[in-house]
């Protein structure tokens, strides 16, 4: 069974003061996450990450098509108990403590009062807050609130995790801790939705990731499958006003950009290519190992875009 | 009941009180004591009376603001900082958020006048050296005061539902203002005549009937309060109540979170 | 869908049910509360008390207590209770907290001073608020004029109408029948002439409808004690020369005495009685007349059903 599956979903906003005209958020969104899977879904800000989470969690309501999620229909209340959310830059009750908002979001989760104490303290160890459990939310540093969210988000053991953007805003060392949880997440068993549009997080975490860009999706694809398409390539770039012609000769791709080139080949070519610039005298900048095709791909998918904004205007 | 609703009460009541919101009892009690010493040494015979009117009303104007200040304070901010979205992502509806919250901000206002009650009888107790029977009737006006909270908190509630906190609490605020002059309105309203009259019936009787629910000085003069008017305003009040918190929940219900 | 549209629908049941049972409720604390309008000007007589209260906004709260004031008497006239304590206070405290509002005044002189049901029988009442207002507004004439009229109607002070007349007529905006008042005043000449100028000034001079329909009544009022005056005169006449009394109205108009049938302001013919005197066909029809009347009848009042305010 799928996790989530959602329908062409989509969602427009009236905008304008006087005479309001649609805007489109979302254009129609047909996406499919099994269960078990960590998905991430990729997109520069205001890309329509927020806006599809929202309607998922039936915060905006869609302007037409539907999702279900867990086999339910996304408006059914029983979906509720079974998922958790982080928003993006949580933000809770300025006066509780953490141990007290666990507690007010367990009763509101329908934790049994029976284990809910013991509940929120194993999350409060979870997530490493247990010395400042006591203290209140409005002394805490952003990176404690976005623990304190992942807190909650996994507090009632739902079966489906939905995180915005949980990385951003933390520093490197709060990073590795989101992305270890969103590791053992996976081991045990739950189905993670995150957003984010950090390249590298997602690469290292994610099972499949979504390219959504000005409200569309561009492509969805398995992170393993596009890694391996790009191995074993290396990224020359020097100084050149045109590509040599032996360059191309060799198969590989190049790129003019101002005075400069950016030509990706196969790694066993690389020796070659050198013997070329060598030969016509250019300036090597460097020579790099591709290792991230995720960026590639990405690009790729978001460049289209930019084309046909051109042309379109 | 609902127990998610009991929660959200809870929490919202303790958020009250954690965010000072009861520190307005310090201004008040000042107020208050300061006027009592000061109305015992000069007004003879008419201690009683200024220390009844000008105790209740007091209660009554730093209860509505306060009344105002949480009600749509504690929502829009729940809106604002999003802290909405981690409740409503719980198996918690709509309805039931805004009917606890209604609950929570009566439960504070409820307290916040049962404190300022205290400190009102106190200061009767310091000007008149003992209790009468007919102060009896200032714990009636007391409850029409409560009574009047309830409104104001619906109101503001609704309000909150569909607009920005600032133009709530200048709506709720001219509905309080209005509705106090809502008996005068209805004057108006029946000398006026056509469509303009139609018009100015429909809007008197719409608009809250704050005046029914001040009796202070009528009691600041010992005079009794029919017990069909007690009943009656309990009624209304709960009616008009639940009138605009059933219209917050139809707005919310359809609300899109920014 | 179906549970937000089942909370939807419970939402719009809650909704008209309480609307329409707060609306209900409200009417019954009316009931309850019949007359309370003006209950706040039986606490606050003071109207200081009241101008601290106003935090400044004195002519707001001059207006509310003047629709008040109105609001009661209409109300109280409307019940055919008769009991009027409260206007005085009310259009005290209106006019302290503004001098300046003229209506009230004129509201005050007309229907402080009559006796009940049409009035609160307060001539002495009546009498300090128009000194009060003349006080606090020496440039208008109606105010002088309100106060000649009440010295003339209620006290019967000639001179003292006649000085309040010709005090108002020496204003730069005045009404042309000011100075004629006050010569009449000081002759008491032509009683008829006299009240109908009163009356007649007393209509322009106000927008006030209650006002305006209660000085059409007495203008009619007039008329008809003029007429049957004349129509006695008449008779009176006719026997003088014929040494009988006449048996009809043409009687009369075949000795040449009158033209036409006479009849009342409501069209309605003088009836001739047989012992001479003349009497108006429906005494009921015809509000405050002194004549025309059955023996022993008392001068019809308008009816208690009547809203003044209703015309």
């Amino acid at each position: 069974m799928a996790a989530i599956e959602i329908l062409d979903l989509e969602k427009s906003y009236l905008v304008g003061f006087w005479r309001k005209r649609p805007k489109l958020a979302l254009r129609p969104l047909r996406l499919t996450i099994e269960e078990g899977e960590v998905f991430g879904f990729l997109g520069p800000n205001g890309a329509g990450k927020t806006t599809t989470l929202k309607l998922l969690m039936g915060l905006v309501f869609p302007t037409a098509g539907t999702a279900r999620i867990l086999g339910m229909d996304m408006d059914d209340p029983r979906v509720k108990s079974q998922i958790g959310f982080l928003p993006e830059q949580p933000y809770f009750y300025d006066h509780l403590s953490a141990r007290e908002l666990l507690n007010y979001y367990g009763q509101l989760s329908g934790v049994p009062p029976k284990g809910r104490s013991a509940r929120v303290e194993q999350m409060l160890a979870r997530v490493g807050l247990s010395d400042s459990a006591g203290v209140q939310l409005r002394k805490f540093s952003k990176g404690m609130l976005q623990r304190v969210g992942l807190a909650q988000a996994i507090l009632h053991d739902p079966k489906l995790v939905f995180l915005d953007e949980p990385m951003s805003g933390l520093d490197p060392m709060g990073r590795r801790e989101v992305r270890d949880m969103i590791q053992q997440l996976r081991c045990e068993g739950k189905t993670v939705f995150f957003s984010t549009h950090i390249l590298s997080d997602a690469e290292a975490l994610c099972d499949r990731v979504g390219i959504i860009h000005q409200g569309e999706l561009r492509g969805v694809g398995a992170v393993a499958e596009l890694t391996s398409q790009t191995q074993g390539k290396v990224e020359i770039i020097f100084c050149a006003q045109g590509v040599p012609a032996d360059l191309t000769s060799l198969g590989a791709e190049a790129r003019v950009s101002g005075d400069m080139v950016n030509a990706v080949l196969p790694e066993e070519r690389q020796d070659a290519a050198l013997e070329v610039l060598r030969r016509e005298r250019l300036k090597l900048i460097s020579l790099t190992p591709v290792r991230s095709s995720l960026e590639e791909y990405y690009i790729q998918k978001l460049r289209p875009a930019e084309n046909r904004k051109g042309v379109g205007v | 009941m609902n127990s998610r609703i009991g929660y959200i009460a809870f929490n919202t009541f303790r958020e009250a009180v954690r965010d000072r919101v009861l520190y307005n009892l310090i201004a008040f009690a000042l107020l208050l004591s300061g006027t009592a010493i000061l109305v015992g040494e000069i007004s003879i015979d008419i201690e009683r009376l200024v220390v009844v009117n000008l105790g209740l009303t007091a209660v009554s104007l730093f209860g509505v603001v306060i009344a105002i200040f949480i009600g749509i304070g504690l929502v829009s901010k729940e809106m604002d900082k999003r802290t909405l979205y981690t409740v409503l992502s719980r198996p918690v509806r709509r309805w039931e958020f805004v009917v606890g919250k209604f609950f929570g901000l009566t439960g504070t206002l409820v307290v916040n006048t049962f404190l300022m009650a205290i400190g009102v009888f106190l200061s009767l107790l310091y000007v008149a050296h003992k209790f009468e029977k007919m102060d009896a009737w200032v714990l009636v006006a007391l409850y029409f005061i409560v009574l009047q909270f309830l409104i104001v908190c619906a109101l503001a509630l609704f309000f909150s539902s569909f607009s920005t906190p600032l133009m709530s609490a200048v709506f709720t605020f001219a509905l309080f203002v209005i509705g106090s002059l809502a008996e005068d309105l209805r004057g108006f309203a029946r000398i006026t005549h056509g469509f303009g009259g139609w018009i100015a019936t429909a809007v008197a009787y719409l608009v809250p009937n704050f005046s029914a629910l001040n009796v202070i000085s009528q009691v600041a003069h010992g005079d009794p309060v029919p017990g069909r008017l007690i009943l009656y305003n309990s009624v209304y009040a709960l009616l008009y109540s639940a009138m605009a918190i059933s219209g917050a929940v139809l707005i919310f219900q359809r609300r899109n979170l920014k | 869908m179906s549970a937000t549209r089942r909370v939807n629908l419970v939402a719009i049941a809650v909704l008209s049910f309480s609307m329409a049972g707060a609306m209900a409720t409200l009417c019954a604390i009316d009931h309850i509360r019949r007359g309370s309008v003006g209950q706040e000007a039986l606490y606050l007589r003071s109207s200081k008390v009241l101008r601290r209260l106003s935090l400044g906004y004195t002519g707001l709260l001059a207006d509310i207590y003047w629709t008040r004031a109105v609001q009661y008497f209409g109300e109280q006239h409307h019940n055919g209770s008769g009991d009027f304590r409260l206007l005085a206070p009310l259009l005290e405290v209106t006019t302290e907290l503004d001098p300046r509002l003229l209506p009230a005044y004129q509201f005050g002189a007309n229907f402080l001073a009559p006796k009940p049901p049409s009035g609160a029988g307060l001539p002495g009442s009546a009498l300090s608020l128009m000194k009060y207002g003349v006080e606090h507004n020496p440039d208008q004439w109606r105010l002088y004029y309100n106060l000649g009229f009440l010295y003339y109607t209620e006290f019967k002070d000639y001179a003292k109408a006649a000085d309040a007349f010709a005090q108002g007529a020496k204003l730069p905006v005045t009404n042309a029948f000011m100075p004629i008042l006050a010569a009449q005043m000081a002759q008491h000449a032509g009683e008829f002439d006299t009240a109908r100028m009163l009356w007649f000034t007393t209509y322009q001079s106000t927008k006030e409808a209650q006002i305006r329909q209660n000085a059409v009544e007495h203008l009619l009022a007039l008329q008809v004690d003029e007429d049957v005056t004349r129509l006695e005169q008449v008779v009176e006449k006719y026997r003088a020369q014929t040494g009988r009394l006449p048996a009809s109205m043409s009687d009369l108009e075949r000795a040449g005495f009158i033209h036409g049938t006479p009849a009342d302001p409501k069209g309605r013919p003088y009836k001739l009685m047989p012992d001479g005197r003349i009497e108006v066909q429906n005494p009921e029809s015809i509000f405050f007349i002194t004549k025309g009347l059955p023996p022993g009848a008392a001068p019809p009042q308008p009816p208690r059903e009547a809203r003044p305010d209703s015309k």
